[in-house]
């Protein structure tokens, strides 16, 4: 990564934490981080909507100082996710077993065609990162910068209020 | 969508970064959150060749309570103050502004010093450090300190200088005896503000206001004191004709350009209409009912 007044053309090489594995690449500095997932990684289940941060559907989190927060992909580059550790929709899943948010999106059909769920579920678990037991309110306002243009979010909130106290009887607080 | 190229740089320290943009000089852009640089340089309305990042640079992000005056850092991030029990209980006004701002995934990125550099003329920061009478300390060869008034030129314009970086939004910690409110009228979740109104008040021992600032985005080219309706509603006990005569002021005192939020004159009229509101609430929170 180049620092101070160190020269910066062409690729830069970066370190990230995709899910738990190591990656080292070198990358033009203006790819944006979600074409990095989707394009070098191969981390298809981040869609990208809008591509002009409104809809939320390329939502990812981003641990920073030991925190995990929901990020929009299509609004960062690559290369400022160096040395950082970073969950997208694929690491949620352990052994075969969904994680509780997204069994809660199962259980109560919170989806119809799907293409906003991972951006939703990832938005989701961001805003339990600040308020573990959301109320309904403190939810539709938690994923307002998220669109769905199928369901009209009522089963999306109920599935996260679901998850959210699942999560917090697990004692879970991420994956 | 893709940026033009540009090249990359991301100092660690100030220093390191006051030396690239003066070396790199008009053709260098900072890159704070980059929420709205990024979307910028996506639709290729801004294609700066060299970039750089403030991103890395620790001693720029802080919030510190010290002897009466609160200082953040300019990296310091909207979700930051959103959440900082010190920020709720010193200066509750940015609490209530940085809740209002795009979405939790924007604050998680966006600072406070970004937003105000970009000076969007629809932006809810600048509105409430004129409330605040915030200091903004901005280095570059030199420090200097300008005060929030001054700062503010036109849409995207302020005061600083191509070779400046700001560094620290500093100001009084109100008294106890204050009311406080950023009213915003949005017209869709997430959305820039149509109008919004930061209203930070001081009430004297006698009930009367002590001082009064108010000020007023998204409702001229750049964000403004309404400095008439302050000097209305100052010395005198508040009563409804008297807030009502102060929200007409401010919305005289505006100047909106018609958009897809609305005509001038319907903006004109929400500028009275929210200035009202947000005197209101903060007359409210400082235990005065009118």
């Amino acid at each position: 990564m180049s620092e101070g007044g160190a020269a910066a053309n062409g690729r830069i090489g970066i370190k990230v934490v995709v899910n738990g594995s190591i990656h080292e690449d070198k990358v033009e500095p203006r790819l944006l981080l979600v074409h990095y997932l989707r394009e070098t990684l191969g981390l298809t289940g981040t869609h990208v909507g809008c591509d002009t941060t409104n809809c939320g559907a390329c939502t990812i989190l981003m641990e920073a100082e030991g925190k995990w927060r929901a990020v929009k992909s299509c609004t960062m580059f690559a290369v400022q996710a160096d040395g950082r550790k970073l969950l997208t929709i694929e690491g949620l899943a352990k052994d075969g077993e969904l994680h509780p948010m997204q069994n809660a999106f199962w259980e109560n059909h919170a989806l119809q065609c799907g293409y906003c769920t991972p951006g939703m579920i990832m938005a989701a678990i961001g805003l339990l990162q600040y308020k573990p037991e959301p109320t309904e309110e403190e939810v539709r306002k938690g994923i307002s910068g998220n669109l769905c243009r199928c369901t009209g979010y009522q089963n999306i909130v109920k599935a996260i209020m679901q998850g959210s106290k699942q999560m917090s009887a697990n004692k879970q607080t991420i994956g | 969508m893709y940026p033009r190229k540009f090249d990359y740089y991301a100092p660690k320290t100030l220093s390191q970064a006051l030396q690239l943009i003066s070396e790199k000089g008009e053709d260098a852009k900072i890159l704070a959150g980059g929420q709205s640089l990024i979307p910028m340089m996506k639709l290729r309305l801004a294609s700066p060749a060299f970039v750089v990042d403030l991103n890395g640079i620790k001693e720029l992000s802080y919030i510190k309570s010290e002897g009466g005056t609160m200082k953040l850092g300019s990296m310091t991030r909207h979700a930051d103050i959103e959440h900082s029990s010190v920020v709720a209980s010193k200066a509750p006004i940015m609490v209530e502004a940085a809740s209002q701002i795009a979405d939790q995934q924007v604050r998680n990125l966006g600072t406070i010093g970004g937003s105000l550099c970009h000076a969007d003329p629809s932006a809810d920061w600048p509105a409430v450090v004129l409330a605040l009478d915030a200091e903004l300390e901005a280095k570059g060869t030199v420090e200097r300190v300008i005060r929030s008034k001054d700062f503010f030129k036109g849409p995207f314009e302020t005061a600083l200088s191509q070779a400046e970086i700001l560094t620290e939004v500093r100001f009084r910690i109100p008294p106890a005896k204050s009311g406080y409110s950023y009213t915003k009228f949005e017209r869709k979740a997430g959305d820039f503000a149509t109008v919004g109104v930061a209203t930070q008040l001081e009430m004297g021992e006698d009930g009367t206001v002590s001082k009064a600032r108010i000020a007023l985005t998204a409702a001229g080219p750049a964000p403004f004191r309404a400095e008439e309706a302050e000097k209305l509603i100052t010395g005198q006990r508040p009563t409804a004709e008297l807030v009502e005569k102060a929200a007409k002021a401010a919305s005289d005192a505006s100047d909106p350009a018609p958009d897809l939020r609305g005509s001038a004159e319907y903006k004109k009229d929400m500028a009275r209409v929210f200035t009202k509101r947000s005197i209101r609430s903060a007359l409210e929170r400082a235990g005065v009912s009118i």
